[in-house]
Parts: structure tokens; sequence; C-alpha cells
């Protein structure tokens, strides 16, 4: 006899309903399967592969001059870094030093970089939590910084501006000066920030003691930056394993220990403190010389496997490349940071309310291209 | 003489004359139907606008301002496309229900318009129990919200209706009880009548403190019946995409908006006629010309609503929860101790009178 089955998962009073892939929360196509009973969050499970690229099948394929522009399309909002990642794991493979010119336009560019990419996390996170104009106030400034990167490398969002040995172009003669004055616009602006959002009384209620993640639970999800950062795990990437200039400035880490949204929003916003420090460090002084190493044209890596981790605005993004000699790597992979941040989702939201839920998942700053490659 | 009293009084016996007396008031019931109808129309359809420009200039946006001048023209455009649009619906919604639903919201409001003096003589329907009949009225929306979720077979709209529910029927609670504290200085439920009250000073200066508590709580309960942000549970689009009108499209959607503005404005000209004084002008510097009193009225109520504009884009919303333990463990018991404090007040004479 035929019996039929039931689905044992839910209990009477749940149901399930699917946040995303269009749901404007997710910020991009992430689907979220929510077990809910009423409000509250019994089980959350992330549903990956609606943007899927095949990048890293895609890297086996071309040169490593042509991998560098792949990563733009990953985390498009550290796509700087992303770059910057690729090209230091073939700069040490060939044991190539690029000239100090080349690492500190490199530093400041990330840390513009992240910067812009805090500045629009700001805005969204605002938006996530109801507070619709803190979207344009974040975007006021993330434009600026995308104007100078569009006058030094032609892009504002998809960069490409790294290569293998050094950058494509010299950085435009205008570009210090409207560093400095991006700088001065944006140090009375995060106290701006602050009026707006953080200390609004809603806000704070909505964040403190919500979606917390414990130093312990932090390490074993492999959470990275201001995620494992608001947990007090001292992470960054930066401080442990300097590259380029980093090495030669002096900045905080910041960490926090509540290890709730409220931690990781205010890791952020010290962030954005620091990496005018680190900038205001550099901008004065950056070296002459050549910005660029030239390279053959076909670069072909010694036989072995490389690795080199970076600090992207979410955290360690780590490249890792196997190669035999020829000119593709023969198996690529890339750490992302979103993917090991989205897996801890389902913890630390559980038991929430669905309102909670939308409000942490804003803290792990999510981007999902960055997370299904 | 009033203008628009004598224009109103030739009408009606011109209509005498001309037909039975039976005919002569269907018509002129109806007539006032289409001037109210007119009213919320180009209300709604002003207030969106106003909004959507008051939104950019605090964004650090500009905001509509192609289609006619300073884009007045804007939100009829809008409406127009919305009017041309499919009515789309959804398998297996309850389509009685699910048709029925923006008229329960957009009959609530209507019907709590009627009530409200725009001036002495610009007012429909005057009766002795006006708050009374203002907050069972207003209730009634609720009723649409819940039908339009329930009825879409959306579980967002699903959501959004449950949380409207929950929270329309706690504030309503705050509305009737601040609005009761101002009761027991006027003595009326009236609205007429408690204007003309408050010819001796508003009456949030006549009742000092506790008034000011009343209207405070009055605010912050409109605020949130209307489920505007920060109380805009219902339609949390960063949660629930667009609540409980997820699944409304066209003219069916555009009933659940206006309705939604239309009811801000409510809130706001009913703060006006309690708390500041209606149509009156401070110390009766226009008391000669009767017809201004409609600008007092207006300038009044749209200052209530830019308030509650500056609310929506500036806070972040609440959770649900928080929502309702705002309501039951603060408002709620502030309230009773104010209607407490306020009848002692009226009790020992120490309302001030100007």
């Amino acid at each position: 006899m035929e019996t039929t089955t039931i689905n044992n998962n839910f209990k009477s009073e749940e149901y399930f309903i699917n946040m995303g892939p269009q749901h404007p929360a997710t910020h991009g196509v992430l689907r979220l399967i929510l077990t809910i009973d009423g409000e509250i969050i019994k089980k959350v499970e992330p549903d990956l592969g609606y943007i899927h690229r095949s990048i890293e099948k895609m890297c086996e394929r071309d040169s490593y001059q042509q991998i560098v522009h792949l990563t733009d399309r990953m985390d498009y909002l550290s796509s700087h870094i992303n770059n910057e990642a690729v090209c230091l794991t073939v700069e040490n493979a060939l044991e190539l030093e690029v000239p100090d010119r080349v690492k500190v336009i490199r530093t400041i560019i990330g840390e513009l970089t992240r910067i812009a990419s805090h500045c629009l996390w700001w805005g969204v996170m605002g938006m996530d939590v109801g507070a619709l104009t803190t979207y344009f106030y974040g975007f006021r400034d993330r434009e600026m910084i995308n104007d100078i990167f569009e006058e030094t490398c032609g892009a504002r969002l998809t960069m490409n501006y790294n290569v293998p040995g050094g950058l494509m172009f010299d950085i435009h003669p205008n570009f210090v000066k409207r560093t400095k004055d991006f700088i001065t616009h944006f140090k009375t602006k995060i106290p701006e920030y602050d009026r707006l959002l953080t200390g609004n009384v809603i806000f704070q209620k909505r964040m403190k003691g919500v979606g917390i993640l414990t130093r312990e639970d932090a390490i074993s999800f492999g959470a990275s930056g201001p995620v494992g950062r608001g947990s007090g795990y001292s992470c960054d990437v930066r401080k442990h394993h300097p590259y380029s200039a980093l090495d030669k400035v002096t900045f905080n880490e910041a960490i926090k220990t509540g290890g709730d949204s409220l931690a990781r929003y205010e890791v952020r916003i010290q962030e954005l403190w620091e990496s005018l420090s680190i900038i205001e460090q550099l901008i004065d002084n950056i070296p002459g010389g050549e910005h660029r190493v030239t390279t053959k044209a076909v670069i072909k890596l010694p036989k072995g496997e490389f690795y080199q981790k970076v600090e992207t605005a979410r955290g360690e993004f780590g490249v890792y490349i196997i190669s035999t000699g020829t000119k593709s790597p023969y198996r690529l992979k890339f750490r992302s940071p979103g993917f090991s941040n989205l897996s801890l989702l389902n913890h630390i939201a559980v038991g929430g309310k669905i309102g909670d839920l939308v409000a942490t998942m804003a803290t792990l700053d999510l981007v999902i291209p960055d997370i299904d490659r | 003489m009033n203008i628009s009293l004598s224009i109103t009084k030739s009408i009606h016996d011109w209509l005498y004359n001309i037909m039975p007396e039976g005919a002569a008031s269907i018509v002129e019931m109806v007539l006032i139907g289409l001037v109210y109808l007119a009213i919320f129309a180009i209300a709604g359809l002003f207030l969106v606008l106003l909004e959507r420009r008051v939104a950019a200039w605090f964004q650090l946006r500009i905001g509509p301002n192609r289609v006619g001048f300073q884009g007045l023209l804007q939100t009829m455009a809008d409406a127009l496309k919305l009017l041309s649009k499919e009515l789309t619906g959804t398998v297996k919604a309850d389509k009685f229900l699910y048709n029925l639903a923006p008229y329960f919201v957009i009959i609530s409001s209507l019907m709590a318009l009627a009530v409200i003096p725009f001036t002495k003589e610009f007012h429909a329907f005057d009766i002795n129990i006006g708050i009374f009949f203002l907050i069972a009225v207003s209730s009634i929306g609720v009723i649409g919200i819940l039908l339009g979720g329930w009825a879409s077979n959306n579980k967002f709209a699903l959501i959004g209706a449950m949380r409207s529910g929950v929270q329309t029927i706690s504030y309503e609670l705050s509305i009737g009880l601040s609005l009761l504290t101002m009761i027991l200085i006027t003595g009326s439920l009236q609205l007429s009548e408690i204007v003309e009250v408050q010819k001796s000073g508003w009456l949030i200066v006549q009742g000092h403190v506790p008034a000011i508590i009343a209207f405070m709580i009055y605010m912050i309960a409109g605020t949130a019946e209307t489920n505007r942000a920060p109380f805009d549970m219902v339609e949390a689009e960063s949660e629930l995409g667009a609540g409980f009108h997820t699944e409304y499209s066209g003219m069916k959607f555009a009933y659940f908006f206006l309705a939604e503005f239309i009811n801000m404005f409510l809130i706001a000209a009913i703060a006006t006629t309690i708390f500041f004084g209606g149509w009156l002008s401070p110390f009766g510097i226009t008391e000669s010309i009767p017809w201004l009193g409609v600008l007092w009225f207006l300038g009044k109520t749209l200052t209530l609503v830019f308030l509650m504009m500056w609310f929506r884009w500036t806070f972040p919303r609440l959770r649900v929860d928080q929502l309702l333990t705002l309501e039951w463990k603060y408002l709620l018991p502030i309230n009773l101790v104010n209607i407490v404090i306020m009848a002692i007040i009226v009790w020992l004479n120490l309302t001030i009178q100007i």
C-alpha cells in the first residue's frame, strides 16, 4: 500500500516564505527560505546560485592579466582591492618587486574603496531599518570617491586599475587635491551620519542585543572583516599580514566586543575614521617613479601553489592559485568574505522577528555576486 | 455676508423652487457628495506631491518639478497612468473580498472627511457626536486592510495585514483617550462647538501641561494609525515588499495610496480642530473676515502634515513587538494618568483662559 509522505520539517503553526530572489532586503538575487512561526524566525536557509557565473572556471582559461578584470565583477564594491589581491599573488609568484609609488597608490585607492563601500553600506543599512533618507546621504559621499576614480582610471564601478606589475595608468594630476578635498568634506559628514542614524533611539533599540554572534562562533564560522571584529575577533588582514604600503602607516584595528548588530555597525563607522587616517598619512608623500614594472606580455607563473589574502570592505579575501607553469592557472580559488559571513546568518537570526532578520542581514553587508561568483 | 454661504443658499433656494422637496434634498446630497469626492481627490493628489517634494528636500534631491508649474500636475499624470493600467489579481484569490477591500479603506476616510469643519460654514455634517463619529468611522479602514491582505493569497500581504490589525486596534485606544482628555475641557463632542470654545484660547494653551502630553500622544498614535513611518510595519518595504497591497495594481492600488494620504490629512485636521483652534486665527486677528478661516485651518493642518512627513523621512522603523510595547506599556498608562490630571485641572478651574 502506498503511503503519502508528509513533510515533517514543519510544525503545525509554522509556514515558510521565500524572501527573494526578488526582494528589496536581500540586495541582489539571494533567496532565503524562511520558516516562520507568526513573526518569529525558526530557520533561515540561504539558496544560492541565481547569479553564478563560474568565474573560477573562467579563470582557468584566461591569462593572468585577464583574470584581474573578472574580480571586478565579484565584490563590485571592493573592486580595487580584489584586483590588488590577484596582482599581489601573481607578483609574489614571480618574485616581482613593484615600485613604492605603486604600493602607496594601491593602498590609498584601496582605502578610498573601503570608504565608498562603507558609505553605500551605511545608506542601505538605514534603508533596511526604515530610514530612507540615509541612502541619499551615503550616496552623496560615495559619488565624490567615484568621481575621483573616474578621473584616474576611467571607471566608476569595475575599475580594473591594477595590473600584475603595477598600475594600468599613473594617477590623474588632480588626484591628490581631490582626495584631500574629500577628506575635509567627509570629516564633517561622519558626525552627521551619527546624528542622523547612530544616535537615534529607535535605531539603537533595533540594533542592540540583536543577532548576537559570540567570538567563538565568529571564529568557527570563519567570519572575517567587520563581522568578526564586531565580535571581538581580531582578524584584520591589514594589521596581521600587511601588504602594499600598509606596513608604513599606523592605524587602529576597529574592534568591538558586543557581538550584536550595533557592534558590527560601530566597527564600520570606526573604520571610516581609520581609513581616512591611513589616506592622510600617505597622500602627501606619494613617492615618485614608475607606475608600472614592465612584465612579459604573456605571464607564466612558476610551478607551485600561491596564496595571498587582503582585507576588502567585507573581510578577508583570498586568492589561491595552483600553477603548472602555463599561461593560465591550473586551478584558481577565491576565498570570498561574503560566503562565510552568510553561512552564520541562520545561527544569529533564529529566534528574532522578520524585522530583526533584515536588520541583521544588513549588518553582514552581503554582496551577492561575491557569494555566488 | 459670507460668499460661500450665499452661494450654497442660492443653490438651495433654486433647487427647492424647481423640484419637490424630497428630490431637491437628494440632489443636494449628491452634490455635496461630489464636492467632497473632488476635495478628496485633489487633496490626495496634492499631498502626494507635497510628500514627494518634502522627501526630496530632506534627501538632497529636487523632486518632481517638470510636469506643470513646479510639478503640480505630476501626480495628476501619475493618476492617469494608474487609471490606464491593467487590474491584475492573483490566482485563487478571494475575488469578491479582494475587490471590496479598497472601497472599505476609501469610504472610511471619505466619511471621516465629512465631519471636518474647514470653517464655520464649510462643514458638511455637523453632528453632536462628531468626535465619536470620527473615531468610529476611521476604524472601518482597518477592515479594508485586513481584507486586502487576506484575500490577496500572498503571505507577505497576509503578514502585513496581521501587523496592521494589531497596530491599528492598539493605537486607536490612544487616539480615543487623548481626544477624550481634551473633551474634558470642552464638555462637548460636537466639532463646531469645540472650536467655539477655543475663542478664549486654543485648547493646547487652555489645557497647558496635560494638553501638550495629550497632543504628543495623539501625534504618535495618529502616525501609527495612518501606518506611516516610523510605524509603517504594514508596508515595511524592506521586509514585506509592499505589505498588504502587494497584489493590487492600477486604480485599486491608487485607492489604498490616496486613502493613506487622506488619513494623514484627517489626523492633522483633527489635531488642528481639537488642539489648535480649528479655523480660528491666533488672537482673533482675522475674525472680521470669516472665509479666511479656511486658510487658517489649512495652514495649521499642513504644518502638522509636514511634521508627520518629517517623522517619516528621518526615523527608522520600529519592530512589531517594540511598537506594541510602546503602546501598551507607555502610551496607554500615561494617557490614563493624563486624563485624571486633566479632570483635576478642569475641576479646580486651573485652565488658562486668554
